[in-house]
């Protein structure tokens, strides 16, 4: 439905936005996702109208939307500080697009008690924004914005000012709310955990450029870059060389000394190219006896224990003074766990478990 | 609570008296029975019914009147326009220059504001009258109804515009709609400012003036050069007394205004 064409901004020297193209598909809750200053509410700000590209073009449904400015598309965006009209109460900041419409005045009451039934708002109709919580200020600004049946809506870090219990919930709220409506949702945010809740597809953006875009699992799983996979969540990268050994198999020498470790990899490396091994903390077990069947298994000692209630992570330095991460599900209380401080241990992993990346 | 230290209690004294005993004297005086100002003859307000009587005053107080709300209806206007323009218009050529240039009024010399306005009318072959001495005025208070109100656009999330703009105003209606109601309160106090400034401005207005139109600060300075009479200090004392209410009725508005937008606010929190 979307459309990004060879689209480049730039604000003087800055390149905001480089050469990007991309698509994006009706009814889908597409999360753009990157760190502060990666272009990504340059992207939006376009979606909507109030920046022009400097080159390429971007089209809806298949109109070029360089020319329309941004009152007369059907799109609509939802402000990060919620932009409620401190004036008017919470009816007629929902009834505010309505009215601009010159839709009768029957239709727009029908609307904007639709609007407040789906967003559980009926009984705040007649106050002001500064009478109401953030949460709920939240989901006026929602209301406000899905009013006038956009084709699009943009939402712009819509749940950073509510506190995380909220968040969550809102999360859900908001996924529900865009079943129900149909609309394509497209949101902008640096909170990795929203984007792979929320979203069906997450865009990963860097320095005005997409890195990749992928549903979520695969963004997690299979990472393409090193970027991608210390931007979600967390990771061990282990530096090596790799060397192929069997299909789709490479062994990959990473210290002198140490046995290499044995990695699946579908994508090719040519022998001795420097590369990666991405491997998230809770694909790392942890063991005193050093595990008869392991892919692969190294002997470290705990630095560190992160408990965090349902896990807990254990920092484990290996004789290469490299650190790595394991997180077990703590299933037992914690007064009977197994490691504790200054111990050594055995990690070990699959060899599918990691994702072979190019430096 | 602290007992005041008897130095504080001093200086409060003092300085108080600094401000307030001139008029203090004055009011006292507007009371007094005797023509002659420095001498206490008993109390009386006879000198306030002749002030009703007085022609010449109250056509002065009239074209004051007029002159502030004409000038000050007019500078809101442009000086809201030209707040509005230098805070949100961009970057544009000189724009540095343009908001240095209209803060420049506020620090130049009345008298050469008047000097300058005086030397245009007459260059232009305008005559010297109540419209002139409106001119005038809203030149010189327009950059303080500028300085209000673009205090308050710098503080004004620019978000709320855009999201008029995406809900299909216009940028005019964006304007007329969002912006204008929110910023009002610094309109409206820019409006009294460059009204109370309008009313009792005496330079700018004895170099604008004509034959056919004297404000009440100027009749005041005139007749005071002929000896101060019970008259005028009866008028000085209804101006204080405006004056006074009229700051005390804003003040607490505003107090007012506050004290419900915290309850509010507070209320919103509980549910």
């Amino acid at each position: 439905m979307i459309h990004f064409q060879n689209v480049t901004k730039r604000y003087g020297e800055f390149t905001a936005i480089d050469n990007l193209t991309i698509d994006i598909y009706e009814r889908e809750f597409y999360a753009l996702l990157g760190p502060s200053g990666c272009g990504k509410t340059t992207l939006m700000r376009m979606l909507a109208g109030f920046e022009t590209p400097t080159e390429g073009k971007i089209f809806l449904a298949g109109q070029d939307i360089a020319p329309v400015p941004p009152n007369k598309r059907a799109v609509n965006m939802m402000f990060q500080s919620y932009a409620l009209f401190p004036h008017l109460s919470i009816w007629e900041n929902i009834a505010f697009g309505l009215k601009r419409e010159k839709m009768p005045k029957h239709d727009i009451n029908d609307r904007v008690d639709e609007m407040l039934r789906l967003t559980r708002l009926e009984k705040f109709a007649r106050r002001k924004p500064h009478q109401i919580s953030g949460g709920q200020r939240q989901r006026v600004a929602l209301a406000r914005s899905l009013a006038k049946h956009p084709k699009l809506l943009l939402l712009d870090e819509p749940l950073g000012a509510l506190d995380k219990k909220l968040r969550q919930d809102t999360q859900f709220e908001l996924m529900d709310i865009q079943e129900k409506t149909g609309t394509t949702f497209v949101i902008v945010t640096h909170d990795q955990e929203e984007a792979m809740t929320v979203a069906s597809r997450v865009a990963v953006m860097d320095h005005g450029k997409i890195i990749q875009v992928a549903t979520p699992d695969r963004i997690y799983e299979s990472p393409n870059s090193v970027y991608v996979a210390d931007f979600i969540g967390d990771v061990n990268l282990i530096e090596g060389t790799a060397k192929l050994n069997g299909s789709e198999a490479y062994a990959m020498s990473w210290h002198e000394g140490h046995e290499p470790l044995t990695v699946k990899s579908p994508t090719a490396f040519s022998d001795g190219q420097k590369c990666h091994l991405a491997i998230r903390p809770e694909k790392v077990a942890i063991s005193a006896e050093k595990p008869a069947e392991a892919d692969n298994a190294v002997q470290g000692r705990i630095l560190d224990i992160a408990y965090l209630g349902n896990i807990s992570t254990y920092h484990v330095e290996l004789p290469t003074g490299a650190v790595i991460k394991a997180q077990t599900a703590n299933t037992r209380r914690i007064a009977r766990r197994a490691f504790t401080w200054e111990d050594t241990v055995w990690l070990s992993w699959t060899a599918t478990a990691g994702v072979l990346l190019a430096d | 609570m602290n007992r005041m230290s008897w130095f504080n209690a001093v200086s409060l004294t003092l300085g108080f008296a600094f401000l307030y005993i001139p008029m203090v004297i004055l009011v006292i005086f507007s009371f007094n029975e005797s023509k002659l100002v420095t001498v206490w003859a008993g109390f009386s307000t006879k000198w306030y019914g002749e002030l009703l009587q007085n022609e010449a005053f109250l056509n002065a107080a009239w074209v004051t009147i007029k002159v502030a709300v004409f000038s000050s209806t007019m500078a809101t206007v442009l000086g809201t326009i030209a707040a509005y323009v230098l805070v949100r218009g961009g970057r544009f050529m000189g724009r540095t220059l343009f908001s240095g240039m209209i803060y420049a009024p506020l620090v130049m010399p009345e008298v050469i504001t008047g000097l300058s306005l005086l030397l245009l009318f007459i260059g232009i072959g305008l005559d010297r009258g109540v419209f002139t001495i409106v001119l005038a005025h809203t030149t010189f208070s327009m950059c303080y109804v500028s300085v209000v109100v673009s205090s308050r656009l710098v503080t004004f999330d620019r978000s709320l515009e855009e999201a008029a703009l995406d809900l299909g105003c216009s940028a005019s209606e964006a304007f007329r709609l969002v912006t204008l109601p929110i910023i009002a309160p610094a309109v409206i106090s820019g409006w009294l400012l460059a009204f109370t400034l309008s009313l009792d401005d005496l330079v700018i207005a004895s170099f604008t003036s004509g034959p056919s139109a004297t404000t009440l600060p100027i009749k005041i300075f005139s007749a005071v050069r002929l000896g101060v009479s019970p008259e005028i200090n009866a008028l000085s004392t209804i101006m204080i007394s405006i004056v006074t209410v009229g700051v005390i009725t804003a003040s607490l508005v505003t107090k007012h205004q506050v004290a419900r937008q915290k309850r509010e606010e507070q209320a919103a929190v509980r549910t």
